[in-house]
């Protein structure tokens, strides 16, 4: 350990083997539907033809990713039937034999070598310090447990059961090649990632601006303004050919076959409610309960009749159809509007005076958070998709990474929710400590000598999640109240988290702006 | 980084390992009539708490002491006693008496798993912390890492959050020993060893270590002077403390050996099942059971062990220095361990604690025991379903504590403290020692690994259904019995190096 220095990357595959132990060890621990969901993807991929993928619905889980998601299981399940052939049998709902959870769980820990790839790429690519002797300081460390060790990810992909690992790798790796200004390769690996979850569409817009304008146009003026004249048609070609290549290869088949509306309606599903059963810290969360809050006050007042307002609308916490009784309700196209009117000005920025690919990183952050705060339906999981890139600005400023312990911190204790076995309790909450404990070390040693990290007000608030963890996981479930209100922890959450979440957002923007300022001022 | 943050960051990260490996199955899951251990501390939650104290040993209507009898010294009634209290208030369906046998139930086992962190949280954790950063040397880096590899021993994980048991607890307590010994609270010290010694009787595997170091201190103090005061000072610390952990039986003298006979069974025979020892490994060559006669056994086996004991105490008699009491404690226990009269696979933890304690003086050397030790339990892991697990942690400590401690490249003689033998007997150049041990150590690992999966895939010949239960335990047995003429010799050649010399002293 004392003799690994920066070239030396024995280090990070020490990081990388020790969590992926880590992992195997939570083989036998409690997985959510989306292990069923997984599993009756693989049966569906490997015991029907394609025609039938998108239309098949014996379980309730259909598939609903994007097709090189679908052959991606369709991969998987070629191992799996050597593990155990019943779980590749569609009428086998529910099953989960021990060795279909070893292959599932497996699967996840294996393809997450992606992931490890991705995050060692970014590793590189960070800006290193001189002279600090300690390894556990260095950025390029720092910044490999903060993505290898993330929290968030380990109990939701190897807990709760997703591969997500698998995903982030493809982000992260298509980063760092922008990063690296190999932009080609980046937009390959993006348009894969498209087509393997749609939800990373949110962080669309970003790419498209930062290639269009960064990449197709090879000159700006020198107060960084656009030069017209320098635009490329070549590369703008050789952009869109690699795009409509992979959506061809994947969508092509089904467009063949007439499928694209079923696959697109799959895809796109609007029947949802705005908020999921568990509400995702986000400003709709606030806005369901300033709602309830007035139509409470109203009805103390006497200004409104509780017979008027719709019924069981906050009562079930688990309904999902929201009905707002004093505020305006919200519907689909009202997200999309906001979502887009909060991603606009970082996209615009990047278009009007880029900042090369770390401007376009704190881009991708931004519309990553923008529709989590905004979106329709958003899962609390979708939370990651801003932190892990945020992770990549925070050990290379001190304001990003003031930003990003906010966020991590509050955006992962919103995930708690999702393991409610008592089993799982001291795995989440000393996991979390570990994250989170190492991060704050890290990151003040890191920027020793500049005062203290976080404000404290700041470090009130974050102190006041122990606080609400306390009451949510010990206290509420022992009180009579647990029967009559069982929803009112996951609301305290997730309004507790929301603000914290709302305050990063407001706060990188805040960034955002005095990066232009300075700009300005060169 | 500040030392605090990076130290409860490997205690945390112990836990959660400690954790992962209790969601899987403990021994005797869903295996009536007789279950296991599991089902043996709950027969004695319920023991305890149902029975007044005077019957817990004896075999009475209420309790049959063929089903699980308590055979443990007071200490680990009490223990059970008080968590049957804690359970009665979750639920009282977990102790009822008669009633209750066999019983589980996801809740029951997560408090029966929480009973065990709590232990460890409470004795054994803070016991090894303190012991890494002030009774080893070097940087604060290495201290951390040594704790954390200490902390990672997969052997104790398996066996306590695995297969169900609270080494954690007596070894705990032993280590507090140590730990009392080595920063001179000689009393406290042998007060903790005390606890242990009635918390489970094996730990008399590491009693003769303590009673010699203590003693060689005290007749260097001059058995006239100060060491007189010094030795009283500890005997009657010891005797109080026996006083009080038996008080309870000490008014019935039928009542104190009971419990002396139930602790130490002489009727159950030399060794059970395949343990990695001399008397299991010899029955594969000669027949010895049906050679001599039950109780010549005993004698026999009690002689060798005496022989096996008696060269590492003398020494850490006439030398008692810290560094000397820490090999006594292995060789004791391993000799113990090699040679005593029933033996079971699980005692080889109680070797495996103080070559903990040696992890950052000769970490290849500890790395390599520690490994053969957890591999030389490996046929009841399988029976308790623990593969998955035993798997992960074995890898990963294997890995992890060759990486944090650099161990192979300590590992030429100056480093494995063989020089003068080397030079004596085989005048190898300094490169070719680091090297062979090197390839005997891989070879080694390979070698356990490979019988580690032939033992899960394979199926044995008709005829030869132990194979790989044999296998298995005559390899460790090789291990085992490498690592105490090693460590014998360590312990007689010359002190240390100058640093660590000066730092025992």
């Amino acid at each position: 350990m004392a003799a690994a220095t920066v070239e030396n990357w024995s280090w990070f595959t020490a990081l990388a083997l020790g969590v992926s132990f880590l992992k195997c060890l939570f083989i036998s621990a409690y997985h959510s539907t989306d292990f069923e969901v997984h599993r009756n993807w693989l049966a569906i991929t490997h015991s029907l033809p394609i025609s039938r993928w998108y239309y098949e619905n014996t379980s309730e889980w259909t598939l609903d990713y994007p097709p090189l998601f679908a052959w991606f299981e369709f991969g998987l399940s070629h191992v799996a039937k050597h593990f155990d052939s019943n779980m590749l049998v569609v009428e086998n709902l529910n099953y989960a034999s021990p060795s279909t959870v070893l292959f599932q769980r497996l699967s996840v820990i294996f393809t997450d070598v992606v992931f490890i790839y991705g995050a060692r790429e970014c590793c590189r690519c960070v800006k290193e310090q001189k002279g600090s002797r300690d390894v556990l300081i260095w950025p390029s460390f720092i910044l490999a447990v903060l993505l290898l060790w993330n929290f968030g990810l380990l109990i939701v992909d190897h807990i709760h059961f997703q591969y997500n690992g698998f995903l982030f790798g493809f982000l992260l790796l298509s980063v760092a090649k922008h990063l690296q200004s190999q932009h080609l390769q980046g937009a390959l690996l993006f348009s894969v990632l498209l087509n393997l979850k749609h939800i990373y569409l949110y962080v669309g817009p970003a790419y498209g601006v930062y290639l269009l304008r960064s990449y197709c146009f090879t000159q700006h003026n020198k107060d960084g303004t656009l030069q017209w004249r320098s635009f490329s048609p070549l590369r703008l070609l050789a952009l869109g050919s690699i795009v409509v290549s992979i959506c061809a290869l994947s969508f092509g088949p089904f467009i063949a076959m007439g499928q694209l509306p079923q696959v697109l309606s799959r895809l796109f599903p609007f029947k949802r409610g705005l908020c999921h059963a568990y509400w995702a810290p986000n400003i709709w969360a606030l806005y369901n309960v300033l709602d309830k809050s007035l139509a409470m006050l109203g009805v103390q007042l006497r200004l409104l009749k509780e017979a008027d307002l719709p019924r069981a609308s906050m009562t079930g916490g688990l309904v999902q159809e929201f009905q707002h009784s004093v505020l305006p309700s919200i519907s689909p196209p009202i997200t999309f509007l906001c979502t887009l009117l909060s991603i606009l000005p970082a996209v615009a920025s990047i278009w009007l005076r880029p900042q090369g690919a770390r401007g376009f990183l704190r881009c991708l952050v931004l519309c990553a958070l923008g529709s989590f705060m905004f979106g329709w339906h958003v899962h609390e999981k979708a939370i990651l998709i801003p932190i892990l890139p945020l992770s990549i600005l925070a050990v290379e400023s001190r304001e990003d990474a003031r930003t990003f312990l906010l966020l991590t911190t509050t955006g992962h204790y919103s995930l708690f929710p999702l393991l409610f076995t008592p089993a799982e309790l001291p795995i989440k909450v000393v996991l979390m400590l570990v994250f989170t404990i190492y991060s704050f070390c890290a990151l003040r040693k890191l920027y020793s000598g500049q005062g203290s990290l976080l404000h404290p007000l700041e470090v009130v608030y974050l102190l006041g999640l122990v606080a609400v963890a306390i009451v949510c996981e010990v206290i509420f479930p022992l009180s009579p109240w647990q029967q009559k209100l069982p929803f009112l922890p996951l609301l305290a959450t997730s309004v507790y988290c929301a603000v914290g979440v709302c305050y990063s957002f407001l706060r990188l923007y805040m960034s955002l702006l005095r990066q232009q300022e300075k700009h300005k001022q060169l | 980084m500040q030392t605090w943050s990076v130290v409860s960051i490997c205690v945390l990260l112990g836990i959660v390992v400690r954790w992962g490996v209790s969601l899987n199955s403990y021994s005797g899951a869903g295996k009536p009539p007789m279950f296991g251990d599991y089902e043996a501390q709950r027969h004695w939650q319920e023991v305890t708490y149902n029975l007044p104290l005077h019957e817990w040993y004896f075999n009475t209507t209420d309790n049959d002491l063929n089903y699980w009898g308590l055979d443990y010294p007071p200490l680990t009634a009490y223990h059970s006693w008080i968590c049957a209290y804690i359970a009665k208030m979750i639920n009282p369906e977990w102790v009822e008496l008669h009633k209750s046998r066999g019983y589980e139930s996801p809740t029951h086992k997560l408090f029966m798993r929480a009973t065990v962190l709590v232990a460890d949280l409470l004795v054994y954790i803070p016991a090894v912390v303190l012991y890494s950063l002030h009774l080893t040397d070097g940087s604060s880096n290495k201290k951390v890492s040594t704790l954390f590899c200490f902390l990672l021993y997969p052997g104790l994980i398996l066996i306590d959050y695995g297969h169900f048991q609270y080494n954690g607890l007596s070894l705990g307590f032993a280590l507090w020993g140590v730990l009392g010994l080595g920063l001179g609270w000689d009393a406290l010290g042998s007060m903790a060893f005390c606890l242990a010694l009635n918390y489970k009787q094996m730990e008399l595997y590491h009693a003769l270590p303590f009673f010699c170091y203590l003693l060689g201190k005290c007749i260097k103090r001059g058995l006239m002077g100060r060491g007189l005061f010094l030795l009283v000072r500890i005997a009657a610390t010891v005797l109080v403390t026996f006083a009080l952990c038996w008080l309870p039986f000490l008014p019935d003298p039928n009542q104190a050996s009971q419990v002396a006979r139930r602790i130490f069974p002489v009727a159950r025979g030399l060794f059970e099942d395949k343990v990695a020892n001399v008397w299991c490994s010899l029955n594969t060559v000669i027949k010895i059971r049906s050679i001599l006669s039950s109780d010549s056994q005993l004698y026999f086996s009690f002689a060798c062990t005496l022989l096996a004991v008696l060269p590492s105490s003398i020494r850490l008699l006439m030398k008692p220095t810290f560094w000397q009491f820490k090999l006594a404690l292995a060789n004791s226990s391993l000799a113990f361990f090699l040679f005593s009269y029933q033996v079971h696979e699980k005692s080889i933890l109680l070797a495996a604690l103080p070559v903990c304690l040696l992890l950052s003086d000769l970490p290849l050397i500890a790395i390599w025991f520690l490994q053969a030790s957890t591999f030389s339990m490996l046929p009841l892991f399988m029976k308790d379903g623990l593969l998955m697990p035993y798997a992960v942690t074995w890898l990963a400590f294997l890995f992890l504590s060759i990486y944090l401690l650099s161990a192979l490249e300590h590992c030429s003689e100056e480093k494995l403290r063989l020089v003068a033998y080397y030079k004596l007997i085989f005048c190898l150049s300094k490169m070719e020692m680091a090297c062979t041990v090197r390839w005997k150590f891989y070879i080694s690992i390979a070698v356990m690994a490979g019988l580690s999966i032939a033992s899960v895939i394979l199926v044995p010949p008709p005829h030869l259904p132990d194979l790989f239960p044999v296998l298995v335990s005559t390899t460790a047995f090789l291990h085992f019995l490498g690592t105490y003429i090693y460590f014998t010799i360590v312990q007689f050649s010359g002190p240390p190096s100058r640093k660590s010399q000066k730092k025992n002293n």
